[in-house]
């Protein structure tokens, strides 16, 4: 069996959610100017966190049910 | 070409390097659980089927699609999801809950070992060697197409960009077979989730939502000669073929786009039915295709609708443009995502959304990489050079032929970017031999009659009529040569190339139909009842799936995906 593809999932948006979250915390408003004003790190990167931790969760679940 | 070069941050190259990271760790990852050849060529037949779903939807979306289309999306608006809700749906339904059951359940472990069970010999070899050919050549132009991108992009050299590439897809299939190229097909399918649908949201937004984007595709479809509507009916202007930009009636498109090509692809081709074989049961493989459509049927919002985005705003003086073509007379539509990518986002947006660009070229590439080491090593090296050698020496063979493999995809890399025409006429021979194909398929699973040379001299026929149709016709406005009419008299003149190919397709499909059925009538059965048990669909039991939920069957599924595809066709007609 290999293992399961919903660990390096939740992993790697958690990863990238987090990532974007902060940087649109930090950065200079001003870049958002292009994208309509809107900060899409910090919106888009919220939903990666938020795909990433389900991802996680799922693979937790399944693991659980095969002990 | 372009003058706007994309700046690239520190965010921006974390995310990227992340990635890559990521794509080689997975192959790491999977090595250990590479024990065998099946390990390496079908995944140890293990895969979960919502993995192997996405993977089939994912191994098909490369780069070229997301660019092409979103480059369709522009010069020919809605009507381009008829490459989804006409040219792919139906097909993957039909491949799912027909087709599956003899691919799998025969226990053929590619696409030309199922028409050596069924038919003969030299027709698996025929299949064999031209879909060799054909997957390395595609990979190279994968390979091509991105080291150009980045070059116009980053700024980075052309000769790194190849081996940048080709070394990490080497790296991880190489370590982790087939399991690694779908584990990262999947993970790609995420990216440009994540990816483009931002990106698609912002673009129609700033276009002033659907009801703007589509009043200001009015003026693009009356300023191109068209009815106002052109752009954003997908059925509305098919009742001749000088009514739309795509240069086609509603029967070539049909008939051509919706049975001929789309079944020939996705029902035949082993690049994307390798996915479903790699599923862990028959009832997971037939689901695999089924799965892919419910995503598959909205891509179209995320690849097309920026392209449609693209050209509106293009139009309404918004002070996005496109780059000019080479020729300077239009814009070179190929720079929609590209240019949507830089206008639209900021510094880490933009990382993720290149990396989701990147992605896709390199799980493309991936993609015919695995359908070739398979193909090379089951059908070709253990059929015609070594019948009886251990499963070790057939796993180490599969690992040279990923390295040889990539090796002469960089080699079609770089004779790309010299011979560019020479490209264009290998890809020509290659859709002559794809077209009549499925005609094959369908006469061999369904029609018990159906003998070996019956199936050979009808692909043979069906090859040579493509290129005979080809070479007496051409689209409007070219000229004699690789576009058609290079047999010296031109018969008819199609309005697009695109209806050209069509035609092509369905005289191809049509040839090798009644070839097949004549031939097959006139010479021996070369294969008992007995022998073609699990190969024709009247000598195969029907499947059992009494133990899933009803919600899981296939044909649940395939009625849904069919239902759910023929109400978008309506909503946007």
């Amino acid at each position: 069996m290999n293992f399961d593809l919903r660990l390096p999932l939740g992993l790697i948006f958690s990863l990238f959610g987090a990532l974007l979250a902060i940087y649109g915390l930090i950065s200079d408003p001003a870049i958002y100017a292009r994208s309509l004003g809107l900060n899409v790190n910090l919106g888009w990167g919220l939903v990666m966190l938020a795909f990433g931790l389900i991802m996680f969760g799922l693979a937790w679940r399944a693991r659980l049910k095969r002990m | 070409m372009a003058e706007k070069t994309l700046f690239f941050h520190g965010i921006d190259y974390s995310i990227l390097v992340i990635y890559f990271l990521f794509v080689v760790g997975i192959g790491f990852a999977l090595k250990r659980h590479v024990k065998g050849s099946t390990d390496f060529f079908l995944s140890g037949r293990s895969i979960p089927a919502w993995i192997t779903g996405l993977a089939f939807l994912s191994a098909n979306l490369g780069a070229q699609e997301v660019i092409g289309m979103a480059a369709s999306g522009a010069k020919y608006g809605i009507m381009t999801s008829h490459f989804y809700w006409v040219g792919a749906i139906p097909a993957m339904v039909f491949l799912g809950v027909f087709m599956m059951t003899f691919y799998y359940g025969s226990k053929a472990r590619s696409v030309p070992e199922y028409l050596k069970l069924r038919f003969d010999e030299k027709t698996r070899c025929f299949n064999a060697v031209s879909f060799a050919v054909m997957t390395v050549f595609s990979s190279g132009i994968s390979l091509y197409a991105l080291a150009k991108l980045l070059e116009l992009l980053l700024g980075w050299n052309f000769n790194f960009s190849v081996a940048l590439s080709a070394g990490i897809v080497l790296v991880y299939i190489f370590l982790g077979g087939l399991t690694s190229a779908i584990y990262n097909e999947v993970l790609q399918f995420f990216m440009i989730v994540f990816g483009f649908a931002p990106l698609s949201y912002l673009a129609v937004r700033d276009a002033g939502g659907w009801a703007g984007l589509k009043e200001k595709l009015v003026g693009v479809a009356t300023g191109a000669g068209f009815a106002p509507g052109t752009w954003t009916q997908s059925w509305g202007h098919l009742g001749s073929s000088h009514e739309n930009p795509m240069g086609i009636e509603w029967f070539g498109l049909a008939m051509g786009l919706g049975f001929v090509l789309s079944f020939g692809y996705w029902c035949t081709d082993f690049l994307v039915v390798q996915r479903a074989m790699a599923s862990h049961s028959l009832s997971g493989a037939r689901r695999t295709p089924l799965i892919a459509a419910f995503p598959k049927m909205l891509l179209p919002f995320l690849v097309i609708l920026p392209g449609m985005a693209a050209i509106a705003l293009v139009h309404s003086g918004s002070g996005f443009t496109l780059p000019a073509d080479a020729g300077g007379h239009s814009y070179n539509f190929n720079m929609v995502i590209p240019s949507l990518l830089v206008r639209y986002f900021p510094p880490g947006m933009l990382g993720l959304g290149f990396t989701a660009l990147m992605a896709s070229f390199m799980s493309g590439m991936a993609g015919n990489v695995t359908a070739f080491n398979t193909v090379w090593t089951y059908d070709l090296y253990q059929g015609y050079f070594a019948k009886d050698k251990s499963d070790a020496h057939y796993l180490w063979m599969g690992r040279m032929a990923t390295v040889f493999g990539i090796l002469v995809s960089v080699g079609a890399a770089y004779f790309a970017s010299r011979f560019n025409n020479i490209m264009d006429l290998l890809q020509l021979v290659f859709a002559f031999v794809n077209a009549p194909l499925f005609a094959t398929f369908l006469l061999g699973m369904f029609w018990r009659r159906t003998t070996g040379h019956g199936a050979f001299v009808g692909l043979l026929f069906g090859t040579g009529v493509a290129a005979f149709h080809h070479g007496l016709t051409l689209p409007i406005g070219e000229a004699v040569g690789v576009k058609g009419g290079w047999l010296g008299s031109v018969v008819h003149t199609y309005p697009s190339e695109m209806a050209q190919n069509f035609w092509t397709a369905i005289f191809a499909w049509t040839a090798c139909f009644v070839a097949t059925a004549l031939v097959s009538l006139a010479t021996r059965r070369n294969k008992t009842d007995e022998e073609l048990r699990g190969l024709v669909y009247s000598m195969t039991p029907k499947p059992a799936d009494a133990d899933e939920p009803w919600y899981q069957k296939p044909v649940t599924l395939g009625i849904v995906a069919l239902a759910a595809t023929a109400v978008l066709n309506l909503v946007f007609a």
